[in-house]
């Protein structure tokens, strides 16, 4: 479902081939393959167990595949997990928050996790910018699941990262939330990155995709090709 | 990265792991009374003779301390498998021994308060004097602390990945500790009552070597057992 055309451009953001990954006996994904240029935003929808937050963990390095490759802005996510890392921005089903630290030390920690030090101030905009400038100094425990997925949001703007992994990212959210995500998902993308969102429902990010893919039985069924193309698709639905 | 940022790492998952444990306070206090229980209940099964409390003093004082920390160490993953922060812990670039140094230094500090308060209960009960040779059982109670927060943090880490991680922690640790109890236990006894036999030096050397040992090989398989 092409929505809006992407950014032309001829590097790939996610390049793999013939992932699989099995748990126990079972295969969970069995020799996926996609494509995803620079300036896209691609959809991956499938039913649950398909095989969706496997294929993210697995561009993500927090498994590595049991056959096939994958490189991530040129690097293999087996060979060079470290390089892909410093790439991505990863949104999980969990939010990964410390519920007795603040806001504001959930995000020093991450940046200092991340190697820089930053100030209170920034710290503090960056809160703001997903809404969160009246929580700073409350512990995250007292969050709600909405909240707690703006300020794991915020964490992940930390890195600029440069390719978006973003499963199931409207969940929890209200519409101010959606909002929130589709524009700071629109801006990564616009500075030079890409994105890749598992979704279980189209609606919330329909106004921001470029296409989508389908992921069935641990198989990509609809692998479109990236669309390098600046073709406004959107405009010519339009009309 | 540069060493200034590997640094950086090591502090903050330190820091946060002594302040979540700080906040919550649930662990430590849990902790506590389990290590002064057990030092209760040596001391009534020991009976009331002095010299027979002085004797098992060292050997109920490391037991106390193993299975007080037994519980540290699972807590200090649990946080982390609570709301799935180890994910994303791994998602961060950097080498990984950055992550277990931090957490070694963090378990550390934790096993450290609890054998202050320990040990001035075990004295008290057991009816133990300060030694003359004080700083040189300081030295044995730190390098064998060392060594077993070492062994446990890293035993610890390889647990969390399995769904049995309380079970399955003493399975793993216990056997890899007896040399390092067997040593801590024998010159901390050797120091208490004396050292007529001149054999805590042995023992020692033996703990500073299990330690140098198992440090360095726990910070270097430490990236095998937390990755999936």
């Amino acid at each position: 479902m092409p929505l809006r055309a992407a950014d032309s451009s001829t590097e790939l953001a996610i390049d793999a081939s013939g992932l699989a990954r099995r748990f126990g006996p079972r295969w969970v994904l069995r020799g996926s393959s996609l494509q995803v240029a620079h300036g896209e935003i691609v959809g991956l929808l499938g039913a649950n167990g398909s095989g969706k937050s496997t294929l993210l963990r697995l561009l993500a390095t927090l498994l590595r595949p049991h056959a096939g490759t994958a490189r991530v802005w040129g690097f293999d996510i087996a060979a060079q997990p470290d390089d892909v890392r410093r790439n991505i921005g990863f949104l999980a089903h969990a939010p990964g928050l410390y519920d007795d630290l603040t806001a504001r030390e959930n995000l020093a920690f991450g940046a200092a996790m991340l190697g820089r030090a930053h100030a209170a101030a920034s710290l503090d905009a960056a809160l703001a910018r997903v809404g969160l400038s009246g929580s700073v100094a409350e512990r995250v425990r007292g969050f709600s699941a909405g909240m707690q997925r703006r300020l794991a949001l915020a964490r992940l703007l930390l890195s600029s990262p440069r390719l978006l992994l973003l499963d199931e990212p409207y969940s929890n959210l209200d519409a101010q939330g959606i909002e929130l995500m589709n524009a700071v998902v629109t801006s990564c993308v616009a500075e030079g990155g890409a994105a890749l969102i598992v979704l279980h429902e189209l609606a919330p990010a329909a106004g921001i995709l470029h296409r989508t893919v389908t992921i069935r039985q641990g198989r990509i069924v609809e692998p479109d090709a990236p669309r390098v193309s600046a073709t406004p698709l959107a405009g010519a639905l339009a009309r | 990265m540069t060493w200034r940022d590997d640094w950086r790492r090591v502090r903050a998952i330190a820091w946060k792991d002594l302040t979540t444990e700080r906040r919550s306070k649930a662990g430590f206090n849990g902790v506590v009374a389990l290590a002064v229980t057990m030092l209760v209940l040596f001391g009534f099964a020991l009976g009331p003779g002095a010299g027979a409390l002085r004797d098992a003093a060292a050997g109920a004082l490391w037991l106390t301390v193993l299975f007080s920390g037994v519980l540290a160490f699972n807590r200090s993953y649990q946080v982390e498998l609570e709301t799935g922060a180890l994910e994303q812990l791994l998602l961060y670039p950097g080498p990984r021994w950055t992550i277990f140094t931090g957490k070694l230094l963090a378990n550390l500090a934790f096993v450290a308060l609890m054998l202050v308060i320990v040990v001035f209960v075990g004295m008290l009960l057991f009816q133990v004097e300060v030694p003359v040779a004080w700083a040189r059982l300081l030295a044995v109670l730190a390098l064998g602390t060392v060594g077993m927060v070492s062994m446990g943090t890293f035993y610890a880490a390889m647990a969390s990945r399995s769904r049995a991680r309380e079970v399955l922690l003493p399975l793993l640790l216990f056997p890899m500790l007896v040399p390092l109890l067997l040593a801590a236990m024998q010159a901390s006894k050797a120091l208490l009552t004396g050292d007529m036999m001149q054999e805590a030096g042995a023992w020692t050397k033996l703990l500073m070597a299990y330690d140098i040992i198992f440090l360095v090989a726990t910070h270097l398989a430490f990236e095998h057992v937390i990755e999936a």
